[in-house]
């Protein structure tokens, strides 16, 4: 069924969050810890890496998917910072998604949406699943 | 400086296998807030069909952004790393990685371009296992922005 909407999926992201993913994933961009760095750049502070944000999506794409290799394709484009201020709960990011179609192999193409704070922080935002 | 068109099409040296650590993934899970069993325990993982502990979907971030330095960092490419940010991210899986796997990685560039004074430089990684056989191919499309005025 094309157009169906999955349920959204709620993720909240704290500094702590972005240090913890910093020192896992190797990426120790300091616009992602320092707010006087990222301002002194001209962003509104310390930012979600971009790679955070795609790996909180594809945890909400496993989950509709049901199982981690079950993704075939999986891209993003990142065209709005997620800025996460310093402060207990930092900020949320929700993603949500609608079956596009499904492709002649018998896959389904999710056409993805991030938001933060209202805004949509991802465009071109897809993930090709192997049904179950 | 526009970027070095002639990066475009050239093709890199295999890097140094990476060994893939269970503890690597099952770090990686943990900051991206991956709780499900097959990211932690073997067990639970092998149970439905994986040889070990499986990496969520963006793991091979990982390996692949340290792997493009053979790219990007080349001073010969005239990239100003301080005014870059990610634009683009894709993934094409061929199957997922497992603990064990001993990964090579393989970078070309597959186009530079420039709009609007923004530079564009899409670097693609072939992940293979040290006999060849592909795993996932990873395209990251970085942007230098314009110098302020």
């Amino acid at each position: 069924m094309t157009d169906e909407s999955l349920e959204p999926q709620t993720f909240r992201v704290t500094r702590a969050d972005l240090v913890r993913y910093a020192g896992a994933s190797g990426d120790f961009n300091p616009i992602h810890w320092s707010e006087r760095i990222a301002t002194g750049v001209g962003l509104p502070g310390v930012i979600a890496h971009g790679m955070f944000t795609m790996a909180l999506v594809g945890r909400a794409v496993t989950f509709w998917a049901g199982a981690p290799d079950a993704v075939v394709e999986f891209n993003v484009r990142f065209s709005r910072p997620v800025p996460v201020p310093d402060t207990d709960e930092g900020t949320e990011v929700v993603v949500s998604a609608k079956v596009k179609e499904v492709t002649a192999e018998g896959h389904t193409r999710l056409s993805l949406t991030a938001t933060c704070n209202g805004d949509k922080v991802l465009s071109l935002a897809q993930a090709l699943v192997r049904k179950r | 400086m526009p970027l070095d068109q002639s990066f475009v099409g050239r093709i890199w040296p295999p890097t140094a296998p990476y060994l893939v650590g269970r503890e690597k993934i099952r770090e990686f899970a943990r900051a991206i807030g991956a709780t499900d069993a097959e990211y932690h325990d073997p067990e639970a993982a092998r149970a439905i069909g994986y040889t070990d502990v499986v990496a969520p979907p963006t793991f091979p971030i990982a390996i692949t952004m340290s792997a493009s330095r053979q790219v990007v960092d080349d001073p010969a490419l005239g990239l100003d790393y301080s005014r870059v940010v990610h634009g683009d991210q894709k993934f094409a899986y061929t199957r997922p990685i497992v603990a064990g796997d001993a990964l090579v990685c393989v970078n070309s560039v597959d186009e530079i371009s420039s709009r609007g004074g923004h530079q564009f430089i899409t670097t693609r990684t072939e992940v293979t296992t040290e006999a060849g056989e592909p795993v996932v191919t990873v395209w990251s499309k970085l942007v230098q922005r314009a110098e302020e005025s």
